[in-house]
């Protein structure tokens, strides 16, 4: 049974431990209960993953939740302040543990020696009120972000590069129950895999997750708190090498599939096949070059949950036999529909057969000159053959 | 003349500089004028169907061009652009 603020009683030792939190006027013995009442997740103990850890433990945050499934490695000690040189070799979460424990003996520590994963993430996030995100890769990323927006917790956001660090804070529950934007609202898609140098070819500059691990420890204490205002709605840009920083606005996009006008997921998906791992080769080389799009590499396009749209120009009364979901725009009617045609977006034009689309194809890029169209090679006819055989043919 | 401001990690695709300058009536005049000065940055601010990519964000001050008229927002003298890709430990 988890504790009321107003239980919370702090001993002799940790009001000493804590003074300099209790005379700060806006924050004082009432945030600090706040501190100890809050239950936080920190996703990785990297370098992002170290100073959150460090601080939070430091600052009297009542239970921590630690997840990582490595083991601590040599070329960690550069960044990952956490671990000493005894500890290569041994699971970070436990030596992450040991380390905090004797860091302030009042924090609780969960620890989860595991990977987060699209099946583990959801039951592990919603144990927690808020998440902060330590993590290294694209598809952790999108995991942490999308399970934070189905189970309405705040995510404290922070990513490195080399020079480069970026931070904010997502998913943000205002006074009046509203939340702020989300990590895809800024980025709906990872950049492509092969084109940029691998993970081990990157590097980081071993104090820059120091920089901006700490800048989440400190949203996260604001969050918790009420202290100030939270980076929520804003982008916070570190260019360590010319020492400049800046802070963008982030709008919400209405194309999110979580939190947009037409929400289209509502569960996890696969991370790694929506960041292309190991498949992206199959599903790039499926648009041939005549702009063909084949039924299996569409059916790739919605399993990874890629963000395109989807126009079907046959007859409402075709639709009604059988459909993928397109919005439905008939062939005859199309320039008359010119603005709900994107034009950012893929866009994966159908029919029954591939005649009628290739046909809208060839006009739209006559009329506006749009080079994001594919047509769906043989129709939905190819869709009921080759993906969905319980669809009706007609 | 119009300020594009070029994040760390496309810096080496653009002659390791910090910001570049260049004369432009609108946002997508500027980017494609940048990448004709540097030409390796092409491939990491365009896909394949030549449309910015989705990774990365243009801003003009502090606003994302998407809240204003996309790339086909019209610039004045001494606005500044900000090129912002996502980016994830190792990764960008």
């Amino acid at each position: 049974m988890r504790q009321a603020i107003e239980e919370i009683k702090f001993s002799k030792e940790e009001l000493e431990r804590y003074s300099r939190h209790l005379i700060i006027p806006e924050f004082n013995i009432e945030g600090q209960k706040k501190l100890k009442h809050a239950r936080v997740l920190v996703v990785g103990t990297g370098g992002l993953g170290a100073p959150l850890l460090l601080y939070l433990t430091a600052a009297g945050v009542g239970t921590i939740g630690i997840v990582d499934f490595d083991i601590v490695d040599k070329s960690n000690l550069q960044r990952q302040v956490l671990f000493t040189t005894q500890d290569v070799g041994r699971p970070k979460v436990e030596a992450a543990r040991e380390r905090l424990n004797a860091l302030n003996p009042h924090v609780h520590f969960e620890v989860f020696n595991t990977r987060l994963e699209s099946s583990n993430a959801l039951e592990i996030i919603s144990q927690f009120d808020i998440v902060a995100d330590g993590t290294d890769n694209f598809p952790t990323r999108y995991l942490v972000n999308d399970a934070c927006v189905l189970a309405g917790k705040t995510n404290v956001f922070a990513s490195i590069f080399r020079f480069e660090g970026q931070a904010s804070v997502f998913n943000y529950q205002f006074p009046d129950g509203s939340r702020g934007p989300n990590y895809r609202d800024l980025f709906p898609v990872p950049p492509p895999p092969g084109l940029v140098p691998s993970c081990a070819e990157g590097g980081v500059i071993g104090v820059l997750p120091g920089i901006l691990g700490s800048l989440q420890a400190n949203e996260v204490i604001k969050v918790i708190s009420g202290v100030g205002e939270p980076l929520a709605g804003r982008f916070f840009q570190f260019d360590a090498a010319e020492f400049k920083t800046r802070i963008f606005k982030i709008s919400k996009d209405p194309d999110n599939p979580l939190t947009g006008n037409n929400p289209t997921q509502t569960e996890l998906i696969d991370y790694e096949y929506f960041c292309g791992i190991n498949l992206t080769h199959v599903t790039m080389e499926t648009i041939e070059s005549n702009g063909q799009l084949s039924v299996s590499a569409l059916n790739d396009w919605i399993k990874s949950g890629k963000d395109f749209q989807l126009i079907d120009v046959r007859e409402p009364y075709e639709y009604d036999i059988a459909n993928l979901g397109g919005i439905l725009i008939p062939k005859g009617e199309i320039l008359k529909h010119l603005d709900e045609i994107n034009r950012e977006k893929d866009v994966v034009i159908h029919c029954r057969s591939g005649k009628r689309s290739q046909d809208v194809i060839d006009v739209l890029k006559q009329e506006l000159g749009l080079k994001n169209l594919h047509n769906l090679k043989g129709g939905i006819l190819a869709w009921a053959d080759e993906i969905d055989t319980t669809m009706a043919k007609y | 003349m119009i300020t594009i401001f070029i994040p760390t990690p496309l810096r080496r695709f653009a002659g390791e500089q910090a910001k570049v300058n260049v004369s432009a009536k609108n946002v997508a005049e500027a980017i494609r004028s940048l990448t004709s000065i540097h030409p390796s940055l092409i491939p990491y601010m365009y896909d394949e169907a030549e449309l910015i990519r989705k990774h990365v964000r243009i801003y003009l001050g502090e606003d994302d061009i998407r809240e204003k008229d996309g790339i086909n927002t019209l610039l004045k003298e001494g606005d500044e652009l900000s090129i912002i890709p996502a980016i994830a430990g190792g990764n960008f």
